[in-house]
């Protein structure tokens, strides 16, 4: 056994001597070299020829993230731009007041709260992306994002590789929203300010803007507050100054992904995705009718379901007999 | 004719009284989360089909998820299984995998 691994040993040492092993190994090393900094390759595959058609292959991937993460935080930028401009495609005059959340979003620098037109199968790329997705902070690093990667997007041009389909597929959707932003073929989002959420003593929680909340999705409070009570199994009741008390301890994201379930279920149309819906109650029955496309559902009505008993018996007694 | 008749008098939106017992809210399995004291939170499952042995049921997910729980027979509500813990995905899965449910018919609910 000792013998063989000795021999192995040997073989080892001869392969390193092996002077084209050794440039081997330092090729490879230069690639690694070049995917690391991304800017240089493009140079280094200029003077390399040979390793260029590699080092290329090598670099896709990478570009191919890159461009992604660009793609979308492009999107945030344009959006951002739209607002700033106050020219929001929609010229429905219910549309949410976007200036007025940014402003906010800005301000308290909380999670963007949005509720997707798409619901469910946009929920899952919400996910990876939000919750804690700082807004103001995106902005500048996404036109930092935006500006590096202008470059290495035609990177072609000067080196001898060939394009890509992603690269020039970002070339196109890039010219034409410099052009005509409004055509680029952005989905209007429907956003609503995050809900404000703060602990009330050990045991119970302040849902601050229940009413915003509810007056931007045009809903009675009293629906969205008995849709959070039977989802989060608790009860609460409403104080003084129209904030929402819960029993129980919950975070905000916790509030917010029962919102989104909320909005999914009960406010935005099924039929267009429009968020431009009315609820209507017509004997014991909930009608959802869409305001831009007309289309009437019914939606079913809240039922908290089955309660566990979790307080203590005796108490639980004594409220009976009460 | 007598067709058409015998449709119209039936009203589809007749009121049917209290629909809180009528199927069960259309056969839907319903996975909540109740908070308890502390960090503490308790699952139930309520709405499983009948023809599911629930008290074996109970005792693969006791075994499975290491946790304690319970049968409780709901007046309304038929049996509904109390798992201790957030035993909310877990139970999907296997509902989905081992009970051949659709995932379509189980709600999660909670936060």
């Amino acid at each position: 056994m000792s013998a063989e691994i000795e021999e192995k040993l040997q073989s080892m040492d001869l392969q390193e001597e092996d002077p084209s092993l050794m440039f081997d190994l330092s090729m490879k090393k230069k690639k690694k070299k070049s995917k690391k900094t991304e800017e240089e390759p493009v140079e280094e595959a200029q003077e390399s020829q040979d390793a260029a058609p590699a080092d290329a292959a090598e670099e896709d991937p990478m570009a191919m993230f890159g461009e992604k993460k660009k793609k979308k935080k492009k999107v945030k930028v344009e959006d951002d731009a739209a607002v700033e401009g106050g020219e929001e495609a929609a010229a429905d005059g219910e549309s949410f007041d976007f200036g007025d959340m940014k402003k906010k979003k800005k301000k308290s620098k909380k999670v963007d709260f949005s509720a997707f037109e798409d619901g469910q199968d946009q929920e899952g790329e919400d996910g990876a992306r939000d919750p804690d997705d700082p807004f103001a902070a995106d902005d500048d690093e996404g036109a930092r994002s935006s500006s590096k990667g202008a470059d290495s997007e035609e990177g072609w041009i000067g080196s001898n590789r060939d394009y890509t389909y992603t690269e020039l597929l970002s070339r196109v959707f890039k010219i034409l929203r410099q052009n005509n932003p409004e055509l680029a073929g952005e989905k209007k989002r429907y956003t609503i300010v995050p809900p404000s959420v703060m602990r009330d003593g050990n045991k119970k929680t302040v849902f601050a803007n229940v009413a915003d909340i509810c007056k931007r999705m045009h809903r009675q409070p009293e629906h969205v507050i008995q849709f959070l009570f039977a989802e989060l199994g608790t009860s609460g009741s409403i104080d003084g100054s129209q904030r929402l008390v819960i029993k129980g301890r919950f975070q905000q994201k916790q509030i917010e992904a029962v919102l989104r379930r909320y909005i999914v279920e009960y406010v935005t149309c099924k039929t267009c995705k429009s968020p431009d819906t009315i609820l209507t109650k017509e004997n014991r029955l909930f009608f959802l009718q869409c305001e831009a496309c007309g289309s009437t559902r019914s939606v079913s009505a809240i039922k908290s379901g089955f309660q566990a008993q979790t307080g203590k018996r005796a108490a639980q007694r004594v409220k009976a007999a009460a | 004719m007598s067709d058409i008749q015998n449709l119209q008098s039936y009203d589809p939106f007749a009121d049917l009284g209290d629909s809180k017992d009528t199927g069960d809210q259309q056969g839907y399995i319903h996975i909540r989360i109740q908070q308890r004291n502390g960090r503490k939170t308790l699952t139930t499952i309520q709405g499983l089909p009948s023809n599911f042995d629930k008290k074996r049921m109970l005792k693969i997910f006791k075994k499975d998820f290491a946790c304690n729980g319970t049968l409780v027979e709901d007046e309304e509500l038929g049996s509904v299984i109390q798992l201790q813990g957030d035993q909310r995905v877990k139970v999907l899965t296997l509902l989905t995998t081992e009970g051949g449910i659709d995932k379509k018919q189980v709600k999660i609910h909670g936060f």
